[in-house]
């Protein structure tokens, strides 16, 4: 089972909280995500292991770009 | 008086003041950054210079640019408009030291009010009422823990050199402190560069309750009623009037009076604009913060008075007679109908998280009492860099249902395709029972989301 952990919106990544290989549990944090002045936490809905992680700090990503696997 | 003048500023803003500026025979020079080439006011303008990448610290806030902008155009003068370095006394300081006019207060006035804690502490000696709060910053848990105690829940946890809601928190016991405190510091460093944090009494059911103020050259302050910002959401206003539903007559009074002694403590000169939260209930209020610069919602005042406020801030900066007073009227309050400011913003009108995009289709109201001050048009690209203003939807009528009728017509007949907008939620706020009859305060867009 993976799941993709996906931008809602365009933004620039502010944080990268986790890195590969990371255990995460529902709810968590992975990124966090600033658009028009606001800081935006992208959390996964799922637990497991960070599998990929898509972005690095100071990117840009469009909506529905993947941030992240959690497997 | 300067015969040209640099809008150091982007969007609606920069635009509806290059509007009046060149209505007043200035030439008018504006700067963009790369992500806004295309945007309306750039072209609008005389003349448009570059000045760096989107990043707005790259570009908006860089002031060697911006001054470079000036010189290389020769523009005489610089009207910073709000947000970015409107409320910077070193930017201001830089603009008179380069031989500029700066269509703004002194940088002393900006600068005493420009740190919440010293503001506040100013005030109190001025004598204009102050919420409980610390007299100091406070820069450590422990610290905020005892001054908690001391103080009493519910507390407002603020940056002290912050602004437009960031790093904002209400907390009500010593694990709301606890956990709100250190979140509040990284952000006043990250946003501010300050890590200072004030905390304040927080009033439940209060209404925000801010008076426009106007320092004259001879040091006499006059008033120009006041405005209602309430409906708002993180701390954020979302929607303004004028006048106030929550302030009664006597209550109006003192608050003018105690705004024209926050301006006269400060030898203040130019627009500015004293907040208060008001206690509709006990018909009482406090100081919460002075605005030195051009208050985003100054068009609901320009409504019920006929004042162009862009077109004074220019004559006073410029050491011209001004037309305001016989408007500001004895009590200092003018009466002209009422006015409604909806704040437009590429946000989902649900979760009111940013939207940017491309603009696919835009058409803007229009009608009697019906005003729209934009930054945008069909074809331009809303960015992540900037705030998440498009439009400003101001109407005027008669009185308050007149005003609110237009305002309805006015959202549903507003087309914007392309990035989400609050059209919807402003659809739902005018049809509110709290909001219809009046008698909301600033918890209205929490409740109003917290009953699907």
């Amino acid at each position: 089972m993976s799941d993709e952990v996906v931008a809602e919106m365009v933004a620039n990544v502010w944080k990268v909280v986790v890195a590969m290989g990371d255990r995460v549990d529902d709810g968590d944090t992975l990124v966090i995500l600033e658009s028009m002045k606001m800081e935006i936490p992208v959390v996964t809905e799922s637990a497991g292991t960070v599998a990929e992680l898509r972005v690095a700090e100071g990117d840009v990503v469009q909506e529905g770009d993947v941030i992240a696997v959690i497997e | 008086m300067f015969t040209s003048v640099l809008v150091a500023n982007r969007g609606e803003i920069a635009r509806r003041v290059i509007r009046t500026a060149r209505r007043m025979g200035l030439r008018t020079v504006a700067v963009y950054s790369s992500a806004d080439a295309e945007l309306p006011y750039v072209r609008e303008a005389d003349e448009a210079v570059p000045i760096g990448p989107a990043a707005p610290a790259a570009s908006y806030l860089d002031m060697d640019a911006v001054l470079a902008a000036a010189r290389r155009t020769g523009a005489q003068a610089v009207h910073p408009g709000y947000g970015f370095l409107a409320e910077s006394a070193t930017f201001a300081r830089r603009v008179l030291g380069a031989g500029l006019t700066w269509v703004g207060p002194p940088p002393a006035a900006i600068e005493s009010m420009g740190e919440k804690v010293n503001a506040r502490n100013l005030m109190a000696e001025a004598g204009v009422p102050v919420a409980g709060g610390t007299r100091q910053p406070v820069t450590e848990v422990a610290a905020a823990l005892d001054a908690a105690r001391a103080l009493g829940y519910p507390l407002m946890v603020k940056a002290v050199a912050g602004g437009g809601g960031i790093g904002m928190s209400v907390v009500h016991d010593e694990g709301g402190m606890r956990s709100a405190f250190g979140t509040a510091r990284t952000r006043a460093e990250r946003f501010f560069g300050n890590p200072g944090i004030l905390l304040e009494r927080y009033l439940e059911h209060a209404r925000h309750v801010e008076v426009q103020i106007v320092g004259l050259p001879d040091g006499r302050v006059l008033a120009l009623g006041e405005r209602d910002c309430s409906v708002q959401r993180r701390h954020q206003k979302v929607a303004e009037e004028t006048p106030s539903t929550g302030v009664k007559p006597e209550l109006r009074q003192r608050m003018v009076a105690a705004a024209v002694r926050a301006g006269q403590a400060v030898g203040y000169r130019n627009l500015g604009t004293v907040e208060c939260l008001v206690d509709p209930v006990a018909q009482d209020f406090v100081f919460l913060e002075m605005n030195t610069r051009l208050q985003v919602e100054h068009p609901i005042t320009e409504l019920v008075t006929g004042i162009d406020l862009v077109e004074q801030q220019l004559l006073l900066a410029g050491g011209q007679p001004v037309t305001i007073e016989a408007a500001a009227g004895a009590s200092g309050v003018p009466a002209g109908g009422h006015a409604l400011e909806l704040r437009v913003y590429a946000e989902d009108p649900r979760r009111f998280l940013p939207s940017p995009g491309t603009i696919r289709a835009w058409e803007e109201p229009r009608g009697e009492g019906v005003r729209v001050d934009a930054g945008y048009e069909a074809g331009s690209v809303v960015t992540q860099y900037y705030d998440p203003l498009l439009a400003k939807l101001c109407t005027w009528g008669a009185d308050r249902s007149e005003a609110l009728a237009r305002a309805r017509h006015a959202v549903a007949a507003f087309v914007i395709e392309g990035p989400r907008t609050n059209l919807p939620f402003h659809a739902e706020l005018l049809a509110h029972p709290d909001f219809v009859s009046g008698t909301y305060d600033t918890g209205l867009v929490a409740r109003m989301r917290a009953t699907p």
